[in-house]
């Protein structure tokens, strides 16, 4: 927060102390507590999603009429405080947990939201045991990992149908933590069913989270002569690993995800400038065109003149829906209860959504089925959405124009 | 495997081992006088990176330029730091100096991400992405750079410790404490001006590897972990021995991620850690105590 | 004497009803401190008595959890049965470094830094071991249920509260036995002069050796705990080298070597660290970052101003 908006938030605080009547005639509103990493090593998505958690209010008043107070909590990327902050925003009053990004603070707050009897809305995390754990009060708006690989790979068919090309080897790059296992293992699943892929796997190369320095792994999936790169990766080591292409010259068709964050990120075109270029993401999106993206939109540049909502599409979507969610089921329940609120949600049928997919239904896990995924080519500087046909705002490039045979 | 792809990776093993061998210096030499392991030491070079992203931002100044403020100013910064802070430390018990600095390490970390955001900074110089062909070699310019950048301000800092009387001075203290003391040299400013020249080589250093890597706020304590593997290979407070245990650790990274895993090249580093620990606990350069 | 036993008898009464009167936040965040606390104290052995500086007992608590909570994952083998094989686990791996480091006289700064060493290494280790789940976690079958069942260790909040104060207490009182028999007055001879201690007659090696078993034994509850508790291993997270400075960080605080230093550290820097929370959102004060500052420089005071730590200065103004 800048030092405006920390005028406004004292100046706020300050009008909540000396008008106490105010607050209390207010108290028919729904508090959602927010806990994201805005600190620790994953700080910088904690604060790209808390953007779509800091202009839900807004938007929800206008969209539904109801009132809703976020209560934001930092996790300081650490399960700990994770654990301790979620009992904190319950004790302070919250009717519902939203976050957390990352899935094992996510498997924390699950705990204490079920064992509390509050509803938990997990924004982003993909292991798909949050949801097969049984709970009664854990929901989640996102691609499993395995959805993930799935609607991925099926893209990755889609656009070389759409360009016309058919690339046989692939050598597939990804970094060994958390999120780059889980798709790795779906990618071994799903891959040998995929037989209208024309590709095979050449070479499988992992690489360490923390490092700095790509060059051997560069190296090494240049020397297999692979004709395109699939990559599994965080932002950094996308950014070292485009940067280390560059410098030693390899030149595939293309480089694409099947399903991870990194390239389509501000920071990506930031430090790569034009060799931001062409590179491919299949991920869950948001559908540019939809009713909801635009009133987002708006909200969003106007709470962040100096942003686009593009570069922080995907954190802050998925957060601002999984408020939407909790303010949608608190409408009809007509009440902050938690187990009226928490029966409100798995009724949760919102057709008015701003990601891509079917609309938000919860199954008896809690898990939303159908989300649908974008291919996202990185074009004149921001990522497009080239496919599906219907949401698309550009035609796919495939090869890459510095591809050359 | 090609041969031209394994001399490729030692090369550029070899240049990054030489960055990293600077940063270990200043870690290395702090200790071999002061006594101190500075536990911060990846986050004071993190803040270096971001003082190099930032003149970077304001004056277009060149990196390798921006050495020179950026060693001024640490020079001064470390100079403070152990005459106002740490000195008192010096005959404390390990894990307290230990506490202090990794107290510092937390309060930079975080003063850097309230004051840059959690956001990646770079430095976005012309000749970044570039790389030179010697035959089937294909070096790339800025790691070449910083390498040059880095064997020059280790062969600045022999030649000062060797020649100058200050330096000499300085190495007096570190082989016998009292008789410095005894001779009547001002031993607290010569260990603040022994702190001041490691931060120094963690400026340098910084600056150097901004053009490689860019900058986020948890990046030092993968640094500082960094520096220790490689002083310790190399010898704690021996200054040849940083270099080489840096060349050491970058080509031993190298080779492991060619033939081996590269999401695991870093336990070899660890082991060759544990091994010389084991079997030359003074690092292959270092004296015994 | 008399007085610190009445005294103490007084908080350890006033912990055990603490569940009945502190909601499930105020629950949430004792259990933290006194998980620091029983870390805390296990650590104290090595270094507090016989100075040996670990700061690697992620290592424990990470091979410790994975073990117990391994068994339990694949077999369904119950905690009270994991427990033993992560106990046996984790004293095994502290014999076999202590046995590498003292074999070859490595102490001080060395061998802190080779404790770092073995735990990082462990940590890379566990991200290719596929029985664990490797980088993509292990995660634990949750069953909430509101009856205590303490084989399975599955139970409300209020029965992982009472275990680990039981641990803590425990460990109390045994670290307190240990300082007085033969092993605390020759690891105190060992911490103060090892050379000293050697021509004395001390077997130097077996004895730095026995601290560094009962530590690693000790820690390795807390691993369980820990697992059983979370119900999700990652090892990025639990091998962590800052898992390990935060276990050092309240003996440290407390007083290193003295009984009440961890427990009384870990009040102090969990407390500090939600009050600091707490008093930064009353401000509205949401600058990420903002918060570890504070707590950073309210370390940096800490050791600069009471090098022994907290409790000893405390003892001393008191007379307790």
């Amino acid at each position: 927060m800048d030092r405006r908006q920390f005028t406004k938030s004292a100046a706020a605080l300050a009008a909540a102390a000396s008008f106490p009547g105010i607050v209390a005639a207010q108290a028919q509103k729904l508090k959602v507590g927010v806990i994201l990493p805005r600190s620790g090593y994953l700080g910088f998505i904690g604060q790209s999603c808390q953007k779509g958690a800091d202009l839900a209010p807004g938007v929800i008043k206008e969209l539904l009429g109801v009132d809703i107070e976020l209560m934001n909590a930092d996790f300081e990327s650490n399960v700990d405080t994770a654990r301790t902050r979620a009992e904190r925003l319950i004790q302070e009053g919250a009717n519902a947990l939203v976050g957390a990004f990352d899935s094992g603070a996510s498997t924390a707050i699950a705990q204490v939201a079920e064992q509390r009897g509050i509803p938990y809305i997990v924004n982003i995390a993909a292991a798909p045991q949050i949801t097969e754990q049984g709970y009664k009060f854990v929901f989640r708006n996102f691609q499993t990992a395995g959805d993930i690989v799935r609607n991925g790979l099926d893209l990755i068919g889609e656009l070389f149908q759409a360009t016309n090309t058919v690339p046989r080897t692939a050598v597939y790059m990804h970094v060994n933590d958390t999120f780059g296992q889980a798709v790795t293992k779906g990618i071994q699943a799903v891959l040998p069913q995929r037989t209208q892929l024309p590709f095979k796997i050449v070479d499988t190369i992992s690489y360490d989270p923390a490092a700095k320095d790509l060059t051997v792994e560069v190296s090494k999936a240049k020397s297999t002569n692979a004709d395109f790169l699939l990559l599994v990766c965080r932002l950094n080591d996308a950014i070292a690993l485009r940067r280390e292409m560059v410098k030693q010259r390899w030149n595939p068709m293309g480089v694409i995800s099947p399903g991870s964050p990194g390239m389509y990120e501000e920071q990506y075109f930031k430090s790569l400038g034009k060799y931001s270029e062409y590179s491919i993401s299949n991920v869950p999106w948001y559908n540019p065109n939809a009713k909801l993206t635009k009133i987002v939109e708006k909200a969003f540049v106007k709470q962040n003149p100096k942003e686009k909502l593009v570069f922080h599409g995907l954190n802050a979507g998925f957060t601002f829906e999984a408020i939407l969610i909790a303010a949608d089921a608190f409408k009809r329940a007509k009440s902050t209860d938690p187990k009226t609120l928490a029966d409100a949600i798995r009724q949760t049928n919102i057709t008015d959504k701003m990601t891509l997919g079917g609309p938000i239904k919860f199954n008896p896990k809690g898990q939303v089925e159908g989300i649908g995924s974008a291919c996202v080519q990185n074009l004149e500087l921001v990522p497009k959405v080239v496919l599906p046909t219907a949401a698309a705002e550009a035609k796919p490039v495939f090869p890459a124009p510095y591809y050359k045979t | 495997m090609p041969a031209e792809l394994v001399a490729n990776v030692v090369v550029a093993g070899v240049l990054t081992g030489l960055v990293y061998g600077l940063m270990a210096l200043g870690l290395s030499v702090i200790f071999g006088v002061v006594r101190v392991v500075n536990f911060a030491h990846g986050e004071m070079m993190t803040v270096a990176m971001y003082a190099a992203t930032v003149l970077f931002a304001a004056l277009k100044l060149d990196p390798f330029l921006a050495i020179l403020p950026a060693a001024a100013a640490f020079f001064v910064f470390g100079y403070v730091l152990q005459a106002a802070v740490v000195n008192p430390f010096i005959t404390r018990p390990e894990h307290s100096q230990f506490m202090l600095l990794v107290a510092i390490a937390i309060i930079l970390v975080n003063g850097l991400l309230m004051i840059f955001g959690p956001d990646a900074k770079n430095v976005q110089v012309d000749y970044q992405l570039d790389s030179i062909e010697i035959g089937k070699l294909l070096v790339d310019k800025p790691r070449a750079y910083a390498a040059g950048a880095a064997v020059l301000t280790a062969l600045a800092l022999f030649a000062f410790f060797r020649f100058s009387l200050i330096g000499k001075a300085i190495r007096a203290c570190a082989d016998n404490h009292l008789g410095a003391l005894v001779v009547g040299l001002n031993v607290k400013h010569l260990y603040a001006l022994t702190f001041g020249l490691g931060s120094l080589c963690v400026a340098v250093a910084g600056c150097a590897m901004v053009v490689l890597v860019d900058v986020t706020p948890p990046l030092g304590p993968y640094y500082t972990l960094l520096a220790f593997v490689i002083v310790i290979v190399g010898g704690l407070g021996s200054m040849a021995g940083a270099l080489l245990g840096g060349v050491l650790i970058g080509v031993s990274e190298a080779l492991a991620g060619l033939f081996i895993e590269p999401s695991a090249k870093s336990m070899f580093s660890f082991g060759l850690l544990i091994l010389v620990l084991l079997f030359r606990p003074q690092g292959l350069l270092g004296k015994r105590a | 004497m008399t007085r610190t036993a009445a005294l103490l008898l007084a908080l350890l009464a006033s912990l055990a009803a603490l569940p009945a009167f502190a909601g499930p936040y105020g629950l949430s965040v004792a259990i933290l401190i006194l998980y620091f606390a029983y870390a805390g104290q296990a650590w104290n052995v090595m270094m507090g008595f016989a100075g040996q500086l670990s700061l690697g007992h992620a290592l424990y608590v990470g091979v410790a959890g994975y073990v117990a909570g391994g068994l339990f994952f694949h077999y369904e083998v119950p905690p009270i049965v994991g427990l033993p094989a992560a106990v046996i686990a984790c004293t095994l791996f502290g014999l076999v470094i202590g046995f590498l480091a003292f074999r070859f006289r490595i102490s001080g700064v060395y061998f802190a830094l080779l404790t770092i060493a073995f735990a990082e290494f462990t940590r890379i280790g566990f991200d290719h071991l596929a029985w664990t789940g490797g980088p993509g976690g292990m995660f634990l079958k949750v069953a909430q249920r509101n009856t205590w069942d303490l084989a399975n260790f599955r139970g409300p909040p209020a029965m992982y509260y009472y275990a680990i104060l039981a641990m803590c207490s425990l460990a109390f009182v045994a670290c307190f036995f240990l300082l007085r028999s033969k092993a605390g007055f020759y690891w105190q001879a060992i911490r103060e002069n090892e050379d000293a201690a050697q021509a004395l007659g001390i077997n130097v090696f077996r004895w730095k050796m026995a601290a560094v078993a009962a530590s690693s034994a000790m820690t390795s509850f807390a691993g369980v705990f820990f697992a059983f508790y979370y119900n999700n291993l990652f090892p990025e997270q639990i091998f962590n080298i800052s898992r390990s400075i935060e276990i050092i960080l309240a003996p440290v605080i407390g007083g290193v070597g003295t009984l009440f230093g961890p427990i009384l550290g870990a009040v102090v820097l969990t407390g500090l660290s939600e009050g600091i929370t707490e008093s930064l959102a009353a401000l509205g004060w949401e600058i990420p970052g903002v918060k570890q500052v504070f707590y950073g420089l309210v370390l940096l005071g800490v050791v600069m101003f009471l090098p022994n730590g907290i409790w000893p200065f405390l003892s001393r103004k008191f007379k307790l």
